[in-house]
């Protein structure tokens, strides 16, 4: 295989989109990663594109090849990836597979989501089909729900008294939002960055014990990455990212996981990236990890081996996960505090980790001194999909 | 001419599913947990699958599980999605022949706290959901109770 780089990157602000379409929204980070790039757009040769739910939103399905016309690219192909919140995780890395077996020397992977439009009760419907329908499906499971039975069995599965665990959740928020905050991207740009584990935990309650704080917000917006073969990627830019591995497990029905603290899927997912990357946890410097709820967060990162099981918890209260500590975790402000529109979520974390590698990320985020390998971490449904992606600054592997 | 005489390719098409879906759903609504028991590690799956969820193999057989486990995780939902009213707790049992199962507890939710976890539960039946147009028809889960 190829070495594989990135050289440009896009993202829209998220937020509420009131009156661009799905479409429109990946035009925009599509040109914005275009124009990053250098390159000319004739030279694209096919697009990969994550989204989840434009056929309930909009009643569009393909809509990644109406942005392809848009952007004058057609008549190039466009494939739309679905694995639910992971889906433009899932496209950026079929885009690499193409890339780095000789069949494209320049592709563009992105992602579209429009939530909003849809309404809290709509949405909680339609994003609860990313679990199994016919068994969580009558139980009326939603997906802050299996996180809320994620926080209970932790709880009991590593005897932390169950307020203590809710305590070290309620930093995870407090952190995500407060680099949120700090993020002209996200949806809380300049909000809710002073939050106390108090605010946290007496914010309105979701799925017992999440409330809406533990929560990240459903969300509109786009990102867009162009990725090319590493031999050509200076001729573009002075400061190529190269994606040094990736790894995708599949999981099944949430009853069939059992201990849903140690999804395999995840587990699988992330040995496979370390493995092809040549890298293990103790090299990454920056993570942009799935915080689609609070309690998520520490299961991810105890099955991507940052830490030990049970340990993520007061890790993250003693500060472990913010700059200065042993991971940097989220520092875009990650699902809960720069928003998840789901297709697009997963190549709006590797546009982050670019950030964070050029050292363009905006104060109080950039990582000092500015990282050489990061990792992004993706769910899809409840824990369907995971996929994983290692950047490095230079192609080399230990 | 070329190609397999209709009777003989007939007789190469066989059905390998043991337990339907729908099979499962008629049980539950008969207040039956039904599954699988697989002939080659003795272990049981549950809700069905195309092989045993233990070793992989593929002679099993259907089978009716107690309907007894303990408490394992719950929620208590009060934002649901369309088609659902909150508030309602979904909870993870692990049944007494081993497969966890997802299915309601029946439970005052404004009662719910962590100490349920890890009690004794029974199934007393089963929760009829009606359905929506998404869900191609009505659907069922086990409906628990404590036992204690």
């Amino acid at each position: 295989m190829r070495d594989v780089a990135i050289i440009g990157i896009g993202h829209t602000k998220f937020g509420r989109s009131e009156k661009k379409t799905n479409i429109e929204l990946q035009n925009e980070a599509a040109m914005m990663a275009i124009l990053d790039a250098g390159i000319d757009k004739k030279d694209i040769e096919a697009v990969f594109q994550g989204a989840v739910f434009p056929g309930f939103e909009e009643g569009q399905v393909m809509p990644g090849i109406f942005s392809n016309s848009d952007l004058g690219l057609s008549p190039v192909p466009c494939t739309r990836f679905e694995g639910a919140c992971a889906s433009a995780t899932v496209a950026a890395r079929d885009a690499f597979m193409y890339v780095a077996s000789g069949r494209y020397d320049i592709v563009m992977a992105c992602g579209t989501e429009r939530a909003l439009i849809m309404g809290t009760p709509y949405a909680t419907r339609t994003f609860a089909m990313g679990g199994h329908s016919t068994t969580e499906g009558p139980a009326g499971l939603t997906f802050p729900g299996v996180f809320a039975m994620a926080a209970r069995l932790y709880s009991r599965n590593y005897d932390i008294p169950f307020d203590r665990t809710l305590e070290c959740m309620a930093h995870v928020s407090i952190k995500n939002h407060k680099h949120g905050a700090l993020n002209p991207k996200s949806q809380f740009y300049k909000k809710l960055g002073n939050l106390t584990v108090d605010d946290v935990r007496n914010s309105r309650m979701i799925c017992d014990p999440l409330t809406l704080l533990d929560c990240c917000p459903f969300s509109d917006g786009a990102a867009a990455i162009i990725i090319c073969a590493a031999d050509i990627a200076r001729k573009y830019t002075d400061t190529p990212v190269y994606m040094l591995g990736n790894g995708q497990g599949a999981g099944g029905p949430l009853a069939r996981i059992e201990d849903i603290t140690k999804p395999p899927s995840r587990i699988y997912s992330a040995r496979e990236a370390f493995k092809m990357a040549g890298l293990s946890p103790d090299d990454i410097e920056i993570l942009e990890l799935h915080d689609c709820f609070t309690s998520a967060e520490l299961i991810a990162l105890e099955c991507m081996g940052f830490f030990d099981w049970g340990e993520a918890a007061e890790a993250t209260a003693e500060g472990q996960t913010e700059i200065g500590g042993k991971i940097p975790t989220n520092m875009d402000g990650g699902l809960i505090g720069k928003g998840h529109p789901v297709g697009a979520t997963g190549v709006a974390q590797i546009v982050s980790v670019v950030e964070q590698m050029r050292g363009d990320a905006p104060k109080g985020n950039q990582v000092d001194p500015v990282p050489e390998y990061g990792m992004t971490d993706t769910l899809g449904g409840d824990f369907g999909t995971l996929v994983h992606h290692i950047l490095g600054r230079s192609k080399r592997r230990k | 001419m070329v190609g397999i005489e209709q009777e003989v390719y007939e007789k190469k098409y066989k059905e390998y599913l043991v337990l339907t879906l729908a099979d499962y759903q008629e049980g539950l609504k008969e207040g039956k947990l039904l599954g699988l028991k697989c002939n080659d590690c003795k272990q049981y799956t549950c809700p069905p699958m195309m092989v045993c969820q233990r070793c992989g193999g593929m002679d099993l057989e259907k089978t009716e599980l107690k309907g007894e486990g303990e408490l394992m995780t719950f929620t208590v939902i009060r934002v649901p999605p369309e088609g659902h009213e909150a508030p309602y707790i979904p909870c993870m049992v692990r049944t007494v022949e081993g497969p966890w199962v997802i299915g309601r507890l029946d439970y005052d939710p404004d009662k719910a706290t962590q100490d349920l976890c890890g009690k004794k539960v029974r199934m007393k039946g089963a929760y009829e959901w009606p359905g929506d147009k998404f869900s191609g028809g009505p659907l069922l889960c086990p409906l628990f109770e404590l036992a204690e």
